[in-house]
């Protein structure tokens, strides 16, 4: 108790706890709203990327009508049909005479591997991708060679037994990202005896160093097959790649025998086990599940057959099956490009099947019971608790872990604790973006969660910088989706512009944007970075389009043209890389014209051919009569007006 | 229309009295209506904003959000409640028996008093500037990193060990180990806006 002398003590010091309340209620203000604005910028990361999805698997709609209307008018034709629609590979000969045609010179100095491989291999694999060495294809296509062969032998689940002295750890998502393997590789320990790993699928894809994180995975198998588990992810897709990256990578560091690579990668990829079962109770699969998930069918189903997800097993039409017409590839294909039952049933996975399959590596979990079709991603499904629990229960099984989803913190864990969600590649969309995690299991014991951050500096920048490039990062790629709809955005601000005062409210204008983007997104707390507001809170709509436009690769094409194709570039990219069969980046312009055709009736594209043909042509700068498509889809990239001043300023 | 008599005009300033009556009678229920119309907008706004606020957060798309997040939610909306008020706050949004979890059914309503009753507004800087003045006794311009971190978790409602690191990484200048207030709430003041 204080005596009176010290009155004017505690006069003082009430007025410093009110001076601390004063900043610390302040400043828990700041840090919440940077805490929402780093959320919303995710949220928009997220969308995008679901969104893009989506446009994915539609593609495959678009490669059955290909099929469905497709004319061979010349001989080589039907190789185009059948490149997509092939379902037995090449006959790829055996290593020794593949792989054995290729020399490794001498003055090769990045690692050379010795088979049977061994643990020293992997050591040396790790110190080489450290110092950004690149492994020679004859070295990559003999791990792919030996996986193919041990993959073979694997049953379609891998079932795993943990001691207490011997726990799991099980990884998520990397996608490419090799300064993340090593952190878990350096806080973990390396695949061993006594420290098993399993990867749960989507190794590659997006990050820059897909083939070495895929190579240190394989090899780690090849070195320790009953202790290094791999299951296939929804990237693990020759098709998926071609559009996300890892096909790109691999020709670019792979010049001369990047083609063989992608062939042989098409086939191990098929040959991944679907799922991991620890101890009888725990499921680990990439995606998820849904209420019609049949576990003893995918213990039975051939996994070689799912090639990927866009490809759906071909339509059996026993009417047409008139004229027959033998391909290169040696499969027998009714004009216009049926396939005759009798040879396609052997070959190709039942419809139900196949849906399993996407099924396991496409669906997300949700708080809603029931279980519905994943809109965002347009495959897979939603399933909600009670599916979860329907299906745990059918197979006597504890607990669902499963990847799939970037998660701020690393994982999180959903369903009444049913379902584990593990994502292992930090900082997955910016810097700053989420942690990483993985989770080691013992038998008996609770699941424990590790989680971290890879950063390029010693101390990470402060949560305001950080939170900025995210928000600039995610804006920016928001604004390229505007502009790339622009024409329909306008139309529908115009529709409610009854004044033609060039302004609509809040609500509006995010009515509009969700509805013409399909993106569900926080539209009234993005506003403000979006379009210029006026006082009374009325939105200058035009001011969507500021700051960024599409580049014409040249002046005379009309803008609409340019959206179109800049909106579809990516669909294109894969469909592109699809015919270019011999993976050469050229097409020829007959094959360019016929596709377009295709497309655009398919897409109900409203644009004359004689303006892409126009288009088409100035972009064949040899005037050899073929198109190197990537300099075509290149030319069609956004700018932004203030891109320069905006990354001075960051620095 | 014209009058000629002095009695027709005192008639006609009659109906002319009972027709401004009436004028100002419609005149104040289309204001009234007006006003019902304006604020019911602003309800309808209100609403919109805290569903937006609270979907982000809302990870499961299940209309609920973890219950620690509800903070975050709420300063993110423009509010500057201190943590007491939090806790007053939660105790009208959780469940009777507490779940981790709260609904949006009763966020929204108890939320969109807050904001129609224009609660805990944000710290004006010129109260935070003097605050910071309080604490710097010698008036020397600055706090060094000893007597920022003394305060913060020392006093009032203390920073907990995260929330006093990222201060830091963002106020205090590395060379001289202190924080000068004035510009640190200036580039605060400016990065928020």
């Amino acid at each position: 108790m204080g005596c009176s002398s010290s009155s004017t003590e505690n006069k003082k010091s009430e007025k410093v706890v009110k001076a601390a309340l004063v900043i610390q209620n302040w400043y828990r203000g700041y840090r919440a709203r940077l805490k929402a604005r780093q959320h919303y910028a995710l949220t928009i990361f997220q969308s995008i990327e679901y969104a893009d999805e989506q446009g994915q698997m539609q593609l495959s709609n678009f490669f059955t009508f290909m099929l469905e209307n497709f004319t061979p008018s010349r001989k080589e034709d039907p190789a185009l049909v059948s490149r997509l629609f092939e379902t037995t590979f090449q006959d790829i000969k055996d290593r020794r005479d593949y792989v054995g045609l290729i020399d490794v010179p001498d003055s090769y100095e990045g690692p050379r591997l010795e088979f049977p491989l061994t643990f020293t291999d992997i050591g040396q694999l790790l110190e080489a991708f450290k110092q950004q060495q690149i492994l020679h294809a004859h070295y990559v296509l003999g791990v792919l060679f030996e996986t193919r062969k041990l993959l073979k032998q694997m049953p379609n689940f891998t079932h795993v037994k943990t001691s207490p002295s011997k726990e799991i750890t099980v990884c998520g998502d990397l996608h490419g990202k090799l300064d993340d393997l090593f952190l878990i590789f350096y806080k973990n320990g390396l695949p061993s005896g006594n420290n098993p790993y399993v990867f749960n699928g989507d190794f590659v894809d997006r990050g820059s160093n897909s083939i070495e994180v895929l190579m240190i995975l394989l090899v780690s198998f090849l070195v320790y097959p009953n202790d290094l588990h791999l299951n296939r992810g929804n990237h693990e897709d020759f098709m998926m790649n071609m559009r996300y990256g890892f096909t790109r990578e691999i020709l670019n560091k792979y010049k001369l025998h990047g083609k063989k690579i992608l062939q042989i990668l098409e086939e191990v990829y098929t040959l991944l086990p679907i799922g991991t079962i620890i101890d009888n109770e725990i499921l680990v699969i990439h995606g998820g599940i849904s209420e019609s998930t049949d576990l003893n069918l995918l213990h039975r189903l051939e996994r070689s057959k799912m090639r990927s997800v866009l490809m759906p097993p071909v339509s059996i039409n026993k009417d047409n099956a008139t004229d027959l017409k033998k391909s290169k590839m040696g499969i027998t294909l009714t004009a216009p490009g049926r396939v005759r039952s009798s040879d396609l049933s052997s070959e190709q996975l039942s419809k139900h099947e196949w849906e399993q399959i996407v099924d396991i590596l496409w669906s997300d979990p949700r708080g809603r019971k029931g279980c519905y079709p994943n809109t965002s991603r347009g495959g897979g499904c939603y399933f909600g608790p009670d599916v979860t629990s329907k299906v745990l229960n059918k197979y006597q099984l504890k607990m669902l872990i499963r990847s799939h989803e970037c998660k701020h913190d690393g994982y999180e864990i959903c369903h009444d604790g049913k379902v584990i969600t593990i994502f292992s590649a930090s900082n997955y969309y910016e810097e700053g973006s989420n942690r990483g995690a993985y989770i080691r299991l013992g038998c008996g014991m609770n699941p424990r969660f590790f989680q971290y951050r890879v950063t390029s500096s010693t101390c990470m920048s402060p949560l305001h910088h950080r939170v900025h490039a995210m928000e600039n990062s995610a804006i920016r790629i928001l604004k390229e989706r505007i502009i790339s709809r622009k024409t329909d955005l306008m139309h529908a601000f115009q529709l409610r512009d009854h004044s033609r005062s060039g302004k609509i409210s809040i609500a509006q204008w995010a009515f509009s944007m969700e509805s013409i983007l399909g993106l569900n997104l926080p539209w009234r707390s993005l506003s403000s970075r979006l379009v210029n507001i006026d006082k009374s809170g009325n939105v200058d709509y035009m001011s969507s389009f500021q700051d960024v436009h599409i580049e014409k690769p040249v002046k005379e094409v009309h803008s609409t043209l340019i959206e179109t194709l800049y909106r579809y570039r990516s669909d294109l990219q894969i469909i592109f890389n699809v015919i270019d069969s011999d993976h050469s980046g050229m097409i020829s312009m007959e094959e360019f014209r016929t596709m377009w055709k295709l497309f655009r009736t398919h897409y109900s594209v409203d644009i004359d051919d004689s303006q892409v043909d126009a288009l088409a042509n100035t972009m064949d700068l040899n005037k050899d009569g073929s198109i190197d498509f990537n300099e075509f889809l290149k030319a069609f990239y956004v700018v932004h007006k203030y891109e320069k001043l905006s990354t001075s300023e960051a620095s | 229309m014209y009058c000629l008599l002095t009695d027709r005009k005192a008639t006609w300033s009659n109906k002319q009295r009972l027709t401004e009556r009436r004028g100002i009678i419609s005149c104040n229920e289309n204001r009234s209506r007006d006003r019902k119309k304006n604020s019911q907008l602003v309800l309808a706004d209100f609403h919109k904003k805290i569903k937006e606020a609270f979907e982000v957060f809302d990870h499961e798309s299940n209309n609920t959000v973890d219950v620690r997040e509800i903070g975050t939610i709420i300063r993110s909306l423009g509010c500057c409640p201190s943590e007491g008020e939090i806790h007053d706050l939660l105790a009208e949004v959780e469940e009777e028996e507490p779940t981790g979890y709260i609904r949006y059914e009763k966020f929204l309503p108890v939320m969109t008093k807050v904001l129609q009753e224009r609660r805990y507004r944000p710290i004006p800087e010129d109260v935070l500037l003097g605050a910071f003045e309080v604490l710097d006794s010698a008036k020397r311009g600055f706090l060094t990193k000893e007597e920022l971190v003394k305060y913060m978790t020392e006093e009032g409602e203390p920073f907990s060990q995260e929330e006093m690191e990222e201060m830091l990484s963002a106020a205090i200048d590395p060379g001289s180990n202190s924080v000068n207030y004035k510009e640190y709430i200036t580039m605060m003041v400016i990065d928020e806006n």
